[in-house]
């Protein structure tokens, strides 16, 4: 089975799990965990094209969750658009956004970049924040988010919002892992490795960083689109700095250098908050005594350690060749002489 | 096919290199050698876009390409290596190879087919055979031995199919065996390509030996060329580079 046949049915097979929760009648709090998950999944999924792939650390990603999810609630509220035309706006809209933004950021590397996205990040929540007639200020968008019918799928209905959530889920997840197995993103881990010698190689560097910025944020846009279907609202902590920085805990949690890591991390970071809420109100303090664990201790995800110690293992094979084909070479060379 | 015109570059009122005029046939393979600091490598640079130069101009091929920038400079067709090997530690060599090939056949943005393409893969196996990589095509580049990163380095130049190739001290940290076979590889590679090959050395047996001519640089400035034993006995070359024992040496062979 080829590498792209089998991405398929790995995504089909993940898609067939998720749609059978419901058929198997699980209680609403596994459900809306699942909700949960997809959407800051998704978050911290195409955060990871700017960390893993790209080595871009953006502190300011939860920007574009947060613009997806009002410009798709704020569409959806003035009543003019349908589910799709108002999906399909906010995503324009994030992808223009992004593009300013990544028009300045790209060219600055590291904790420049880190920082100036931040600063971005920081003035899109002040204009939230302040333009209380748009927005609904600190309140958020209230009243609710219509979901009028399109196509015969009622969103109205949790089980059917469910589904239209998971398929869009497990799309953005495909259309991610096409991107980083494609030429695109093999040249996206030539500017993470070595962003001097990928420019001479031919590359337009700060075009591709750019491309990827834009695509990663309108990924995050999508989840925040979820979010906001799921909650029927949008609100000011979607684009708040702490919203980033949990996105980088999850890929902290699970993973950059293994596709999926990101999502492991969201699951761990939920289970995590969710059981320890139940038992101490000292959350953060429980979850910054596991970031010190994996920084200090692991000093990588779990899913980055497991990745490592196959990689290792298929290196050592690979320098078992290596060594063969020296001998055998040093060999004939003895046997010439 | 390459022209250097009068070429000035400072950094900070130091002047790096100062009216280098030179003129690179086609197809040639030159060594170009100086003391530290005589300005080799910015001359490197300078041709390959890095460091913007001051005045002059650089033709390629009847083309000025002076104010072009690095990538516009590789796709008309200037490759290079550097002296420490510039590698992407965490790929294998032949997706090294074959990501360089795809970015030569501007496939590099491709976002709808998988990695990598028939045609890049085609390309690194050429440049691994060539070059006598494929033994270690499945090893990660941080893992390759001092000698094979620095063949990887070359073989990412080469996979642009480059006109020129710019190898800079191509044998810098290898023992005596290694750099014989390496200088081999070069001068293999070159016969292969039919290209345009530089290359700076600090071996003077390597250079007396492989170049067809040589260029000397002091301070910045061209103190001579001309063939290999032109530069030998040149009073100039003996007093600031090679001293007397190089010059003995020379009349020596001539006797």
């Amino acid at each position: 089975m080829t590498g792209r046949w089998r991405d398929l049915a790995w995504a089909g097979a993940g898609l067939l799990v998720l749609l059978l929760v419901p058929l198997f009648g699980a209680p609403p709090a596994i459900r809306d965990f699942i909700m949960f998950g997809m959407a800051y999944g998704l978050l911290a999924m195409s955060l990871n094209l700017l960390i893993g792939y790209s080595g871009l650390v953006s502190f300011g990603h939860a920007m574009f969750f947060a613009s997806g999810a009002y410009a798709f609630g704020l569409a959806m509220q003035s009543g003019k658009f349908s589910i799709p035309a108002a999906f399909a706006l906010a995503i324009v809209f994030t992808a223009v956004l992004a593009l300013i933004v990544g028009a300045i950021c790209v060219r600055l590397n590291e904790i420049y970049f880190a920082f100036l996205t931040l600063a971005f990040q920081m003035l899109f929540y002040n204009v939230i924040l302040g333009w209380v007639s748009f927005t609904g200020g600190d309140q958020g968008l209230m009243g609710g988010i219509p979901r009028p019918k399109f196509l015969g799928i009622d969103l109205a209905d949790r089980t059917q919002l469910y589904i239209f959530c998971s398929v869009a889920f497990i799309v953005c997840i495909a259309i991610l892992r096409q991107l980083v197995t494609s030429p695109f993103g093999y040249t996206l881990r030539l500017i993470r490795d070595n962003q001097e010698r990928a420019a001479f190689l031919g590359v337009n560097v700060p075009l591709v960083k750019l491309t990827c910025f834009v695509i990663s944020a309108c990924v995050a846009a999508v989840g925040g689109i979820l979010l906001t279907l799921f909650v029927s609202g949008a609100y000011p902590n979607f684009g708040f700095w702490t919203t980033s920085g949990e996105a980088i805990f999850m890929i902290l949690l699970g993973g950059s250098n293994v596709f999926l890591g990101p999502l492991v991390g969201t699951v761990i970071l939920r289970l995590l908050n969710d059981i320890t809420v139940t038992y101490t109100s000292h959350t953060e303090l429980v979850l910054g005594i596991v970031i010190l664990i994996l920084v200090l201790g692991l000093r990588k995800g779990p899913l980055d350690l497991i990745a490592e110690r196959l990689e290792n293992r298929r290196q050592a094979a690979a320098q078992a060749v290596r060594d063969a084909a020296d001998a055998g070479a040093n060999g004939t060379g003895k046997g010439g002489s | 096919m390459l022209k250097l015109e009068g070429l000035k570059k400072s950094f900070g009122g130091v002047a790096a290199t100062r009216d280098v005029t030179l003129d690179f046939a086609d197809g040639s393979l030159t060594a170009i050698i100086g003391p530290n600091g005589a300005g080799k490598t910015t001359l490197f640079n300078l041709i390959t876009g890095r460091f913007p130069i001051d005045s002059g101009r650089i033709m390629l091929a009847g083309e000025d390409i002076s104010r072009l920038s690095r990538r516009e400079i590789v796709r008309r067709g200037i490759g290079r290596a550097f002296q420490v090997a510039s590698l992407f530690p965490t790929l294998t060599v032949r997706e090294a190879l074959a990501a360089a090939a795809q970015a030569h056949q501007r496939r590099e943005t491709a976002m709808l087919v998988g990695f990598p393409t028939g045609a890049a893969m085609k390309h690194a196996d050429e440049v691994m055979e060539l070059l006598g990589l494929t033994r270690v095509a499945g090893i990660l580049s941080r893992n390759l031995s001092h000698g094979d990163q620095k063949l990887l380095d070359i073989g990412l130049a080469l996979a642009l199919e480059p006109k020129v190739l710019l190898l800079d001290e191509p044998t810098a940290g290898m023992g005596p065996e290694e750099r014989w076979r390496m200088i081999e590889t070069v001068q293999r590679l070159w016969r292969a390509r039919g290209m345009t090959l530089i290359f700076i050395e600090h071996d003077m047996d390597i250079v007396f030996k492989v170049a067809q001519t040589v260029r000397v640089l002091s301070y910045g400035s061209v103190l001579a060329e001309g063939t290999p034993e032109e530069v030998r006995r040149n009073p100039q070359v003996i007093e600031a580079y090679l001293g007397k024992s190089a010059h003995g040496s020379a009349e020596g062979a001539a006797a």
